[in-house]
């Protein structure tokens, strides 16, 4: 893909029909996200109380961590006991772990998915490499602190931390959500402008729209 | 069985070098222009069908890239590694890829990450690992990694780097 893909265009369907597609506004919406902002107090508890109790996360392994996740599902540390369960598609997740090392060429896609998974939605930290770059500390490639790029309500440390840690991390969002201080996207939707200025100094060749809905 | 191939290589091409490194793998140094061609022959006439790897080392002190094309016989189950260097400065190198289309796959990372150039090889100049890469590709050893991902990207505050021989020793045997 690059941003010329993004004009209008004339497409021709397999039954041999022309007609014009827009991509920027068939395929993206382009509103800027908005802070979404409680009806009423007690609703909002009621709500968080049942966020933190059904965390969906993306099945999206970035790096080496993601290797953790598969005894999480399975019967040895079986996470959905708790309401975790993994989903296939951003639209169905609400929880976005970034396990262990980003590469840049990861992170364009780890912004997209994370701008198209929809609100509310939390951001995990997993393994050291989120933190401060970890073993990657000198690596021209891997990002070296996930904080400047998406808005992250848990930072797992650990290189690689054992399930058990992870498990410890859903409980810590969790008490986070119930508290009201899991406020990721909303604190991406104020600091927007900054996210993405720190987003585009890191990717060198931005072909996509600015808020991939 | 590699000595009858050596020697009728050596018919045909100057072999810089030969190095035997077990009975089953040997590393043949040809020049640029006529290592492909001597791929050619060992894939067609002598069998050495499967082709396992290319790759490239910097060696900056002598201003030579050194390619290693790695050929396999499944028949035999022998190895031929052709060793090729060329110049550091405008680095370019005769493609294979119409021996093998996954040649060109190794031509494109090297071209990336070396900056090595085939003329001629499919979708060379696609972004293929960084998307967006200016400057110095980043395998050449003049390229410096830390002062790169230093200046580059935001860093965390309060890294600390200990050597791990003292700090053990403070850490398990404090008094001695």
């Amino acid at each position: 893909m690059s941003l010329e893909d993004l004009n209008k265009k004339q497409i021709v369907s397999p039954d041999g029909e022309h007609f014009e597609v827009d991509p920027m506004n068939d395929y993206f919406c382009q509103d800027r996200p908005e802070e979404v902002k409680p009806v009423n107090k007690i609703v909002e508890r009621f709500y968080n109380w049942a966020r933190s109790e059904s965390l969906w996360i993306l099945g999206f392994g970035t790096g080496c961590g993601a290797i953790e996740m598969r005894p999480l599902m399975t019967p040895r540390f079986d996470a959905y006991r708790f309401g975790v369960q993994w989903r296939p598609t951003p639209r169905q997740a609400n929880l976005l772990i970034v396990s262990g090392y980003l590469s840049t060429k990861t992170l364009k896609r780890v912004i997209r998915v994370y701008e198209q998974m929809q609100n509310p939605k939390f951001v995990m930290g997993l393994g050291s490499c989120t933190i401060n770059g970890g073993m990657y500390f000198d690596s021209y490639n891997t990002i070296k602190r996930l904080d400047y790029y998406l808005p992250v309500d848990v930072y797992v440390a650990g290189c690689m931390p054992r399930p058990e840690a992870l498990l410890a991390g859903f409980e810590e969002l969790k008490k986070l959500i119930k508290a009201g201080k899991a406020e990721g996207a909303n604190e991406y939707a104020n600091k927007f402008d900054w996210y993405k200025k720190n987003q585009k100094e890191v990717i060198r060749d931005w072909d996509m729209p600015d808020y991939n809905w | 069985m590699l000595e009858n191939i050596i020697s009728e290589l050596e018919k045909q091409f100057q072999l810089e070098a030969v190095d035997h490194n077990s009975s089953d793998l040997v590393f043949l140094t040809i020049d640029r222009d006529h290592a492909v061609m001597a791929i050619d022959l060992l894939k067609w006439k002598f069998g050495y069908k499967h082709f396992v790897l290319l790759t490239a080392v910097d060696f900056l002190e002598e201003g030579k890239f050194q390619l290693t094309y790695i050929l396999n016989n499944p028949d035999t189950k022998t190895d031929i590694g052709v060793r090729v260097r060329i110049d550091r400065e405008d680095a370019n190198m005769v493609s294979a890829h119409h021996l093998w289309p996954t040649v060109a796959t190794y031509q494109r990372e090297l071209k990336e990450m070396f900056g090595i150039d085939f003329p001629g090889s499919p979708r060379l100049n696609d972004p293929f690992i960084l998307e967006g890469w200016e400057g110095t590709p980043p395998y050449r050893r003049d390229f410096d990694t830390k002062a790169f991902a230093a200046s580059f990207y935001h860093q965390r505050e309060g890294r600390t780097t200990n050597d791990p021989a003292t700090y053990m020793k403070e850490k398990l045997y404090p008094n001695e």
